[in-house]
This record gives C-alpha cells, structure tokens and sequence, in this order.
C-alpha cells in the first residue's frame, strides 16, 4: 500500500477527484494548505504599501492506495492536474504500514 | 455651518431691541424634515459607515477593536455633546470658546410652558429646532474623533483611546467649532453696525471670513492633524515595514466608503441647515467631485502602478468627499469637479511620496487622505468660492445679496490659509498634551505580545469571524 500526497492548483480539484474516482480509488482527504516552490510568490500593493505574498493557496490531496493502482493513480494525476506552466504541484508517495477501518477493524488492502 | 442659537423667548427680546424690524424665526417642516435625514445620514456615515471602511483596512485579529473603538467613540462623544459640548461649541461666549447656556441641553425646551426654542440658519427670518440643530452637530463631533482612530489603529490600549477622545474632544475639537462656525444667526442684521454687532459675537475665524461649509478645517483637518501626531507618539506597529499588514476585507472597506459618500450628503448638504437652494448645490458638488475624485486617483494608480485597485478607487472616493466639504455649499459644479480631479491626484501622492517622507505609521492613511484632503479643500475653496469662477463669493446680510466689494481670491486664500494653520497648531498642541498625559496615566499602548495575538482576543475577549 503507498499514500500519495499530492500538491495541485485549486482549480484542478474537481477534475482530479472524478478522474480518480474513475479508477476506482476509494476515498481522499483534501486540504486547503499555503506554500511556495519555484513559482515563488506575487506582490500585492495596498495604497503606498506593498506586499510580497510568499505562500500561495494549493491543494493538497492525500489518498491511500493498493500498489497495483499506483502507477495508475500517478498518470493520472500527473496528466489531468498538469497546466504546463509552473506551479502546477508536486505528488510524494511514501509506503503505508497498515491502514485499518476503524468502524469494522478490518486492516490492509480491505480498509483501503 | 453656522449656527446661531435663538431662544425664542429671550432672543427675539434681546435682537429685537437693536433691530425692531426683524421677525421672529419661523421654524418650517421641510427644513425640520431635512435635518432629520441629514442627522440620521451622518450617524450612519460614523456607524457603520466610517466603521467598516477602517474596520476592513486592518488585520482579521484587530477587526473588533476598530468596530468597537468606533462605535465607542460614537457614543462617548454623543453623551459629552449632550453634557457640555454643545453649550460650549454653539452658544456665545468669547471669539475662542462658547458659553454654559446650553450645559445639559438646559433652555432648549421648556416644559411649563411648552416652549421650543430654536436655532438660526444662515436664512433671515428662517429657523430650525434646536434639538436637531444640537443633534446635527453632535454628530459632526462624533465623526470628527472617530475618524483619529485610523491612525494609530492596531495597537493602541481602548481605554487610552477613550481618555484621550474625552480630552481632544474637549479641548481639541470644541473650540475649534466654535472658532469657525459659531455666529449668532443673520435675522439681527439690518445695518454696517448690526453687522458688526453680529460678527462680534461670533467664533474668532468666523470673524476672520474663513469659508467652511461643512468641516474641512473643524473636521478633517482637525482629526487628521490630531491622528498624525498619535502615530507619532505611540509610535509604529510592530513589524511594520517588514510583515504582511495588508487589508483583511476590501469587500468590508468598499461598503463602508460607499455608506460614507452616501451618507456625506447629510454631512454636506445638511450643512445648509435648511431645504433651500444652496442644499442642492452642495449636494451635486458631493456627488460630482467625489466621482471626479474616484476617477483621478484610479487613473493615476493605473498610470504610474499598473493596475487600477478597488482600494484606489475607494480613497480617491474618500479624498474627493474631504476635499468638497468646506466649499460644497460655495462653489459653482465646475470648481468642484477640477476640486475633486487635483484632490485624488494630491491625496494619491499624500499616501505614497508624503507618507514616506513622513515615516510615521498612520496605519489607514489618515493625515495622507484627510488632512491633505483637507488642507488642499480649504485651500482651494477660497479659490473657487470666487464670483470670477463661478462661485457665490461673500453673502451680504446688510442689502441681502451678493457683495457688492470685489471678491480678491489672492487675501480669502490667505484667510483661509490662516484657519487652516489655526487648526494645525491648535490640534498639534492639544492632541500631543493629550497623548503625553493618557500614555502617563494609562499607557497608550497594548504589550507587545497583546498587539502580536491581535487586539479582538486580548482586549475585548471575542473574535471577529469563526472558521
């Protein structure tokens, strides 16, 4: 089982969330999180005063899955959250010790 | 503005001996209908008008503190109107400071003999209820003292903010409204001497033949002067210059100035203090520089930043509004056009180039859009108030038309240049008294970690917004 996290631009959510759904992924947590990367941050000019805004709003996506879905999971949040232009995100995956339903006590693969 | 208070029972006695021809006021239920609105206008310019405008400038976490302080202040300030503000800005006293006639509206209303008295308008032989006329100027202190907060928002302790209010409020804006604005009323002049009979008893600067319609020294110039100065002592917030201290709610900033140029028309052309014609021209002189104003100050940020904000266009708004209001009721709808065009270009620069130049943290822009506002409206309204551009240039009691003498714009703007400079200093000196002895006795401002977790928790235990 791996956990991939993954960082997306706002406006790409939907589109990811069907495109996973799709393939059958199972469920997803989502958060509004901040933060910067190579496309920096942009300035806001409030009458004299002017502001550099580091941290921009992103997406971030967490989604536990079976290793057999893995590559699939990727491409397709690398094709369908991908604009060309930088800030697009990244996706982190990192193996999953154990995941376990907490209504049923099932564990492993049957919790995902 | 302008203000002659007349008792029913003893005025008429008392002018009537100097000139027997004059006719007892007569109070009319247009004009008193008026003043309703144009009181109700103005209340609703402080609260929640002028507190939605600052409250939105400022960080989420001291949202509340601008409210309340506000709100506060409003009400402080309405109470001490009612106590012995009125009294000693409008009745007479000496050139610099009223009486105690009026002292907890005593004499305005008699109920043994179901008596009302009234308070002269700038109209012979027209006349308002007091109590509105009170009301109206009440409202008038309110907002001055409010409008101060903005400069030292953000950090200062709310029991120094009301003490030094009590203080500057007595003896910062009172005599400064009775200086410009307090007269005796014009149904006693009929002659050179009753003229000079009536101007004897009026305010020092009022004598002096300053025009103020409707506050630009008394108002904006006072306040603005007065929030310098408490930018100054308290000194900045911390962090500024390096973190982020950008607006938390434009949206909240948009409604507030808009319930402000609306609310601006009770202010300004409620100033006429009747329904009459001199009411419409200085309400379309609101309406048309304030807009030229919006337009000016957008096109120059959109020139020389790049882009055209939503908070530009407020200010330019705002900085129209402050810089119409001496001469609203003076000059003609093309002088305040040009008036509203220069005022967003020099507010503008009064917010960019001078506020650098000043490096003091004037958290909203208080001396940069009021006091320069100000000081340039007060300025140019002894320019456009002349006859040669279309104003009305000087009202003659004495034959009841235009002066005949020829209005010289070169000696009114040196009048006007004096009452300007009269409130700088005046204002100066109190508000730094002031201030020196609340930071003495109370503290003028929060602990730094206080004012690092925002004012809203630490001061008032309550936040603004619950995610």
């Amino acid at each position: 089982m791996k956990m991939i996290t993954a960082i997306i631009k706002p406006f790409k959510l939907d589109e990811v969330r069907e495109a996973l759904a799709e393939l059958n992924v199972q469920g997803l947590t989502v958060t509004e999180v901040k933060g910067f990367g190579r496309q920096k941050g942009h300035t806001e000019l409030y009458r004299g005063a002017e502001y550099v805004v580091d941290f921009l709003p992103k997406i971030k996506i967490e989604a536990a899955v079976d290793d057999a879905l893995l590559d699939q999971v990727i491409d397709t949040i690398q094709t369908v959250a991908r604009t060309g232009k930088i800030g697009d995100g990244k996706i982190f995956v990192s193996d999953l010790a154990q995941v376990i339903r907490i209504r049923t006590g099932e564990t492993g693969n049957a919790a995902l | 503005m302008n203000r002659a208070i007349i008792t029913m029972l003893t005025a008429v006695l008392a002018f009537g001996a100097v000139a027997p021809a004059a006719a007892a006021p007569v109070v009319n239920k247009g004009d008193t209908a008026w003043m309703f609105v144009a009181t109700l206008l103005v209340i609703m310019m402080s609260i929640p008008g002028l507190a939605l405008f600052y409250g939105g400038l400022v960080r989420a976490k001291n949202m509340l503190s601008v409210l309340l302080q506000i709100f506060m202040i409003f009400s402080v300030v309405i109470v001490l109107w009612c106590m012995y503000g009125y009294s000693l800005a409008f009745t007479g006293g000496n050139a610099f400071i009223g009486g105690f006639d009026r002292v907890l509206l005593n004499g305005i209303w008699d109920p043994a003999t179901a008596a009302f008295s009234s308070a002269a308008t700038f109209s012979k032989g027209v006349a308002i209820p007091e109590f509105i006329f009170a009301a109206f100027q009440g409202t008038f202190a309110a907002i001055t003292c409010g409008l101060i907060v903005g400069a030292f928002a953000e950090r200062a302790r709310f029991a120094a903010v009301l003490a030094f209010v009590v203080l500057w409020f007595t003896f910062g804006y009172l005599p400064i409204a009775h200086m410009v604005w307090f007269w005796p009323g014009p149904d006693a002049i009929t002659d050179a001497a009753s003229l000079a009979a009536a101007t004897g008893q009026a305010g020092w600067l009022w004598q002096q033949g300053a025009l103020d319609f409707a506050g630009g020294t008394v108002v904006h110039i006072n306040a603005a002067v007065a929030g310098l100065v408490g930018a100054y002592v308290i000194g900045k917030r911390v962090g500024y210059g390096r973190e982020s201290m950008a607006p938390h709610s434009l949206t909240m900033t948009m409604i507030g100035a808009s319930l402000l140029w609306v609310g601006w028309f009770g202010f300004n052309a409620g100033s006429a203090l009747e329904a009459n014609d001199v009411a419409p021209l200085a309400f379309i002189n609101t309406l048309l520089a304030t807009a030229a104003a919006a337009v000016s100050w957008l096109a120059g940020e959109w020139i020389v930043k790049g882009k055209p904000s939503m908070l530009g266009a407020v200010s330019g708004a705002v900085s129209g509004l402050v810089a119409i209001t001496p001469g609203c009721g003076f000059v003609a709808p093309m002088g305040a056009l040009v008036m509203g065009l220069l005022a967003g270009m020099v507010c503008l620069w009064g917010v960019n180039g001078l506020k650098r130049l000043l490096g003091v943290d004037d958290s909203l822009d208080v001396f940069g859009v009021h006091g320069v506002g100000g000081i340039f409206g007060a300025l140019l309204t002894g320019v456009f108030a002349a006859p040669q551009l279309g104003g009305q240039g000087i009202f003659d009691y004495v034959s009841n038309k235009m002066s005949a003498d020829p209005y010289s714009i070169g000696k009114q703007l040196l009048v006007q240049a004096e009452a300007v400079g009269v409130t700088i200093v005046w204002s100066v000196v109190v508000a730094f008294i002031a201030y020196k002895l609340v930071d003495a006795v109370i503290g003028l401002r929060v602990p730094q970690d206080e004012e690092r977790e925002g004012l809203d928790i630490t001061s008032h235990g309550e936040s603004a917004y619950h995610s």
